[in-house]
């Protein structure tokens, strides 16, 4: 177990960035704090859906979004600490059996918006293999840009059921790129992208 | 089930009302024409026969959670997509709801729960109490409207029209149903 590419880490706002840039029509959910700054840094778009509280809801949300939406797919785009509230999403997401709903954990193994205290994923759990073990289709830990890339191809591969990747991220607070605070504006542009009815 | 929602609109001496003991069936197609077609739940015995008749409607899509809070979510998440989703749960699941219902209000989504209550009336297990006591408080304190049904009938014609303030006014409703109408829990 001691080896040096298993301390490597990915800049969060690199690997974001890439994944959205190959998004490739793909509606994105993030979660709570840093993945919403990471997403919305990338660029504002109509097409994302950011959280900026209800801590455990983003993997949820894009469930619902999936299964609303079964001819898109949805990235949910999230952190540890909230991805460890909704522990048994991961359940209720398995039996749910969505093929067009992928979760990506930006696991920097900290709670890094109140002081960096450490993780569950920093203190042992591993996400990757309990999705796996849940029946998720696809998951994988990636430490590399390299791995990075290459999961941006995977994802635009249709699934047969949820994917959910971890990237082991550098632990740090980068300036925050805020998103809109409004968010029943954000709620209606983002129901007018999919042409629905907006209030 | 059915026996003991019989049995106890005899203890308490109800007429019965135009939907019988009917009334899951009634609300099942009450939900249907407000064109609902996508459920979440936590089971409770009073929910059974509406989460038996939407997890066999191949129209519908039904999620089994695993904590009541999860289904908040997962109702935002449809409408985003433009799915009317309705949420099944007992009175002691709301306390778990209660963060996430900011989800919700903050974006001012539709959302219709239907709460079964359990703590108010012939209850045999103490425990129970506590939650269904604060079940009405807890709700309105976080934002959600709360709508009561104490008969079968008032139920039906309830969410019908709470259906209507959540998905075509965009309000957060709860309809709580009355232990008196569900009964007494048989063991």
């Amino acid at each position: 177990m001691v080896n040096q590419m298993s301390n490597e880490t990915i800049e969060r706002r690199e690997a974001v960035a890439k994944l959205l840039a190959e998004r490739d029509g793909a509606l994105v959910v993030t979660g709570l704090g840093s993945p919403s700054y990471d997403v919305h840094s990338a660029g504002d778009r109509d097409d994302n859906y950011y959280l900026w509280g209800a801590m455990g809801g983003a993997a949820l949300t894009g469930l619902g979004l999936a299964q609303a939406q079964p001819d898109k797919r949805v990235m949910v785009i999230t952190g540890d600490g909230e991805m460890l509230m909704a522990f048994g999403a991961l359940a209720t997401i398995s039996v749910a059996k969505p093929k067009n709903l992928d979760i990506i954990v930006l696991d920097n193994q900290h709670f890094g918006e109140t002081g960096m205290q450490e993780s569950h994923t920093g203190r042992g759990i591993d996400f990757s293999a309990i999705a796996a073990a849940s029946g998720f289709e696809r998951t994988r830990v990636l430490r590399t840009m390299k791995g990075v890339n290459a999961l941006a191809e995977e994802l635009k591969i249709p699934a047969n059921g949820p994917r959910l990747f971890v990237l082991k991220i550098t632990a740090e607070n980068l300036p925050r790129s805020l998103p809109p605070r409004d968010a029943t504006f954000v709620k209606n542009r983002f129901r007018a992208h999919l042409g629905l009815a907006t209030c | 089930m059915k026996v003991a929602q019989e049995a106890s609109v005899a203890e308490i001496g109800q007429q019965p009302s135009d939907f019988g003991q009917e009334w899951p069936e009634a609300l099942y197609d009450t939900l249907k024409s407000a064109n609902v077609r996508h459920m979440s739940y936590v089971p409770d015995a009073g929910h059974s026969t509406l989460i038996r008749l939407f997890e066999a409607d191949a129209d519908a899509t039904s999620n089994v959670l695993t904590t009541e809070e999860e289904g908040i979510a997962v109702a935002t998440g449809a409408w985003l997509g433009g799915t009317r989703s309705v949420l099944l749960m007992q009175s002691s699941g709301v306390g778990n709801c209660i963060n996430m219902l900011s989800l919700p209000i903050q974006t001012r989504t539709p959302l219709l729960m239907l709460v079964t209550m359990r703590g108010e009336w012939n209850e045999f297990n103490p425990w129970q109490v506590p939650m269904g006591q604060a079940t009405q408080a807890s709700l309105e304190a976080i934002g959600v409207t709360v709508f009561r049904a104490e008969t079968g009938h008032d139920l039906v014609e309830i969410v019908e029209q709470a259906a209507t303030m959540a998905y075509e006014a965009d309000q957060q409703i709860a309809v709580l149903i009355g232990q008196r109408l569900l009964g007494k829990k048989k063991w």
